[in-house]
């Protein structure tokens, strides 16, 4: 993981993370480059979610304790000076069950901006709209009932209206956690081949339990283990010539 | 089932019909259904009757007062002043009073109620503090109003040298009904589902602005309706505006916060106890123009309301 690439968008230098006193990160090290999309595996309780939680300090609590160093879109994310309301423009995240806001299709898309941006024109506006829907393939299909409650859209477009609602904010990471798992088969190749379309543009960190959805969408794959990162590599290669006996239990099967 | 006063009656106790297909063997789960059928049948009617019982009585009151009451209304009733040591004329300044005492223990109440529920419901978090005045707000909703008129009456009236006016039992109203708002207003924030507020906070929102934007607009059919219950409440409460700013017989308008006035409680108590020889009309009626009260205010707050659910849904 040392070819001479751009600064990377994340890092981390071993990095644990305690709530109270169970070890729920342990030493976690890795360098994400801006545009990859990295996939995150392993089983249930690993420390997958914990440490995209991290990565826009979505889980600040006084019971929790974290040591080494994480910086992500050059914040430095634990230490106590860090603006965290810029951090999150930067780093937003999409939810397992999608969760819009019950407001119009519009409003949701334009809130965070609009709370950020006071002064933003009609056609400033229109414009992040219309783009951010575009860019999440939904433009087509809702431009015809912007005013309509988001509420009212299938589960996928739902989803897609939480990754469009980021955009307008000009993210740089897109933190999902689990973002397929309430969806039907076909939501899942929709926001999967959503992920492929904002690739390069977007640095996507993905966690799932579905290796193959890891196969199909990531550049590089990391594979997690009670709480420590047991191996990061290329998605191929991690999947076909695991360098970690761990890993390579875990992808047949054996747990999880 | 095997304690239950008639299960010993249970008359057929071997199923009449055995049409089923296990021709010796009766299927165990059928062994109580006769039972668990009439059980049924009897929860249901207790049940009905205790909620007639709990219906009945509001009917019966609003009845009467409709009843007794209704002749004694006429436009000179409810707009002009008292006569003749109140035996005669109108209940003007009573209808006016209450308003006034109504107006103002909203204007206290209201505000640092629901800004102390957003407090206690989005900052305060899981801290002994915060479960201490948890409780303290608890036990203050369980203090009798005579109570809090005592209250009233050393602090507003005594010790602020408000004296017996609007302010100082519009205040004492407002404290009574403080405990009331400020939990249903914590509890009507939250039922606001999290996950709004993570979508909120997720885009770098503020956790202010997430109140001011998400939560409480959402929180506010149920915001309402806490403090629709305590606008009744103050309305029809006589004992903490006794002693803090009701005048028993003062026929002229109310001119500011500082003026004492007359109450319609507190004119219905006077009429009913201390004025011999009245028309029952004249009490009922202004019996019924309280109720009425109450229920223009409620009406009022159960419209916007109602406004409020249609456009805003989860």
């Amino acid at each position: 993981m040392n070819a001479p690439s751009p600064a990377p968008v994340v890092s981390a230098e071993t990095l644990s993370l305690w709530y109270g006193s169970f070890r729920a990160l342990n030493g976690v090290s890795f360098d994400v480059t801006h545009g990859e999309i990295v996939s995150l595996i392993g089983p249930s309780g690993c420390g997958k979610s914990t440490l995209i939680r991290c990565m826009n300090r979505m889980n600040d609590a006084p019971t929790n304790r974290i040591e080494g160093k994480l910086h992500v879109s050059g914040y430095d994310v634990q230490a106590k000076g860090t603006d965290v309301l810029a951090l999150r423009r930067d780093v937003g995240m999409v939810f397992q069950r999608p969760n819009p806001l019950p407001l119009s299709i519009r409003e949701n898309v334009l809130f965070g901006v609009r709370l950020h941006a006071k002064h933003l024109s009609k056609a400033e506006s229109e414009a992040l709209l219309q783009e951010s829907l575009e860019d999440v393939g939904l433009w087509d299909q809702v431009k015809d009932r912007l005013e309509r409650d988001a509420e009212t859209l299938s589960l996928e477009a739902r989803q897609k209206l939480c990754i469009a609602r980021l955009l307008p904010l000009k993210p740089r990471v897109l933190l999902m956690d689990e973002p397929c798992s309430a969806l039907d088969p076909d939501g899942i190749g929709a926001v999967e081949e959503l992920m492929d379309r904002l690739r390069g543009r977007y640095t996507q960190i993905i966690v799932t339990h579905n290796m193959q959805q890891a196969r199909r969408v990531s550049d590089r794959c990391m594979f997690m283990l009670m709480g420590e990162l047991v191996e990061m590599s290329p998605t191929a290669s991690l999947f076909t010539t695991p360098r970690d006996e761990r890993t390579a239990r875990y992808i047949e099967g054996r747990y999880g | 089932m095997d304690t239950h006063p008639e299960a010993p009656l249970q008359p057929n106790a071997v199923p009449a019909p055995s049409s089923g297909s296990a021709a010796d063997g009766v299927n165990p789960a059928d062994a109580h259904l006769g039972t668990r059928r009439r059980t049924e049948s009897v929860a249901s009617l207790v049940l009905l009757t205790a909620t007639l019982m709990a219906a009945l009585p509001a009917l019966g009151i609003l009845g009467l007062l409709i009843i007794r009451g209704a002749p004694a209304l006429s436009f000179e009733f409810l707009f002009t002043m008292p006569l003749q040591g109140m035996t005669a004329g109108g209940i003007l300044p009573a209808i006016v009073g209450t308003l006034w005492l109504v107006g103002v223990s909203l204007l206290f109440a209201v505000p640092v109620g629901v800004l102390a529920g957003v407090y206690l419901s989005e900052y305060a978090g899981e801290s002994r503090l915060s479960r201490i005045v948890d409780l303290a707000i608890v036990n203050l909703a369980g203090v009798p109003s005579i109570v809090h008129a005592l209250f009233g009456l050393g602090a507003f009236v005594l010790f602020f040298r408000f004296g017996t006016s609007i302010l100082a039992g519009g205040l004492t109203l407002g404290v009574m009904t403080l405990p009331v708002i400020i939990t249903s207003t914590k509890a009507a924030l939250q039922s606001v589902p999290q996950s709004f507020r993570l979508a909120s906070w997720n885009l770098g929102i503020t956790r202010w602005q997430t109140i001011r934007h998400v939560v409480l607009p959402n929180a506010l059919p149920g915001i309402l309706t806490g403090i629709i219950l305590q606008v009744s409440r103050a309305a029809g409460e006589t004992a903490p505006v006794l002693f803090t700013g009701a005048a028993f017989y003062l026929p002229v308008l109310p001119d500011s916060v500082f003026s004492q006035s007359m109450a319609l409680s507190m004119h219905v108590f006077a009429l009913v106890t201390q004025v011999p020889g009245l028309p029952d009309s004249m009490k009922y009626g202004t019996a019924l123009v309280l109720v009425g009260t109450v229920v223009l205010f409620n009406s009022f707050a159960i419209a916007l309301r109602f406004y409020l659910r249609r456009h805003r849904k989860w």
